[in-house]
């Protein structure tokens, strides 16, 4: 027992100097992706996203395995806990393919403000806009 | 009497349930906990898709790295350092859980009192953490549920007048530049600037403020999550006492309510990851 307790302790140094070390990965990544660290070194914003979600995740996995136990536990429970957030998955590229399409929507109600304004050649009570020689 | 004590000790060897074996074989304080803890993640999940789908929907979004850019004291272009401490704040305070729960296991008392006020001395210094942001945001950025000075720039310009902070007149901006509009004394000082390139080129414009869901999304979320910690930090001590009182030393189970508030506390941590990701990182 005393070998366990001494061998858990360690295992626990060990998880949270990982999280805290992918923690600093991910914000020096998030800061140096968009060239503040590195003058003019940029990182596409697909890939950033990505490889941030990843170690998210990996950060979530070692949460819920070591710091919360999961592990221990038996398959039966982790799976009920476990798979209905797969559910999320579809959530979340419904959703997304959804704002989309708000934002698709919210430009063609822009293209016809413009095209009303432009007709009534006056002030839209929106946008505050004055041609140069007006001023 | 006999009947009586020979009842509460098969109760209790089964953990709390009344049927004859314990389905997956945890307590059901445990499991019951585990569902808790998937529902509210479901909770969080749709406020955070919730957060992405209006970010998706919007022509333009505040940069995190521009907004969340201060720190106390004073300083100001330190992006994303004053969360990342608050997000080791929160981590070291997961930590000092695990060993609360350990020393839970090896019933010693001592150690778990000792942990478990580390561990809430951790959670007020994570809030205290937010109280400063959120007032920081609120009464000198000026950001509500409803107004959002802080916007995007969609074209190139040059600036025809200074705000007396960071822009001076004549100052240039390419799109994707962010800006944070001045709020002096209730009222809102948007900037004029020259539009230099495209089609509105030679057109004099104002700033013009940023997506409005901003503020009610990072104020609902990062509050909720708040109220998770702080619902958390009361439970702490309330079996932080229990511990220190000796309460555990003669239950069956033991330290099995530590393990079950270090559940809900590792899950706090657990969503601030994802509130990390998801406000301050993309």
């Amino acid at each position: 027992m005393a070998h366990d307790y001494e061998s858990s302790k360690k295992t626990a140094v060990k998880i949270i100097t990982i999280l805290a070390v992918i923690t600093i990965a991910e914000v020096l990544f998030a800061l140096a992706g968009k060239g503040y660290i590195i003058d003019g070194w940029h990182v596409p914003t697909a890939i950033m996203a990505g490889v941030m979600i990843i170690m998210s995740i990996a950060k979530s996995y070692l949460i819920i395995y070591e710091f919360m136990h999961m592990k221990y536990e038996v398959p039966g429970l982790v799976k009920s806990v476990l798979l209905p957030m797969f559910l999320l998955v579809w959530a979340i590229i419904a959703f997304l393919y959804e704002g989309d399409a708000w934002k698709g929507n919210r430009d063609t109600i822009k293209e016809r403000n413009e095209l009303e304004v432009n007709s009534l050649s006056g002030s839209t009570g929106m946008i505050y806009q004055m041609k140069k020689e007006e001023i | 009497m006999a009947e009586t004590l020979t009842h509460t000790d098969t109760h209790e060897a089964q953990g709390g349930w009344d049927g004859a074996s314990q389905p997956f074989k945890a307590s059901y304080g445990k499991l019951m906990m585990w569902y808790f803890l998937l529902s509210d993640a479901f909770t969080f999940s749709g406020f955070l898709i919730a957060y992405g789908t209006l970010r998706v929907s919007s022509p333009t979004w505040p940069v995190p790295d521009f907004v969340f850019s201060t720190f106390p004291g004073g300083i100001h272009h330190a992006p994303l350092i004053f969360v990342t401490l608050m997000t080791f704040i929160l981590l070291a305070s997961s930590f000092t859980m695990v060993r609360a729960v350990q020393e839970g296991h090896q019933e010693n008392k001592n150690g778990v009192v000792f942990w478990m006020i580390l561990t809430i001395i951790g959670g007020f210094a994570f809030l205290g953490c937010q109280a400063w942001e959120w007032n920081n945001l609120i009464f000198e950025e000026s950001v509500s549920y409803h107004t959002n000075p802080f916007g995007t720039h969609t074209e190139y310009g040059t600036y025809l007048e200074g705000d007396g902070h960071d822009i001076n007149a004549g100052d240039t901006f390419v799109p994707g530049d962010s800006y944070l509009i001045h709020n002096h004394e209730g009222e809102w000082h948007h900037l004029q600037y020259e539009v230099t390139q495209g089609e509105d080129a030679g057109m004099t414009k104002k700033q013009s403020f940023g997506p409005k869901a901003f503020g009610a999304l990072f104020f609902c979320i990062t509050g909720f999550h708040g109220f998770h910690v702080f619902s958390g930090v009361l439970f702490l001590l309330i079996i932080c006492i229990n511990a220190a009182s000796g309460l555990y030393v003669e239950r069956k189970n033991g330290y099995e309510m530590v393990e079950k508030i270090g559940l809900y506390w590792h899950f706090v941590d657990l969503v601030w990851v994802f509130v990390f990701l998801v406000f301050y990182l993309l």
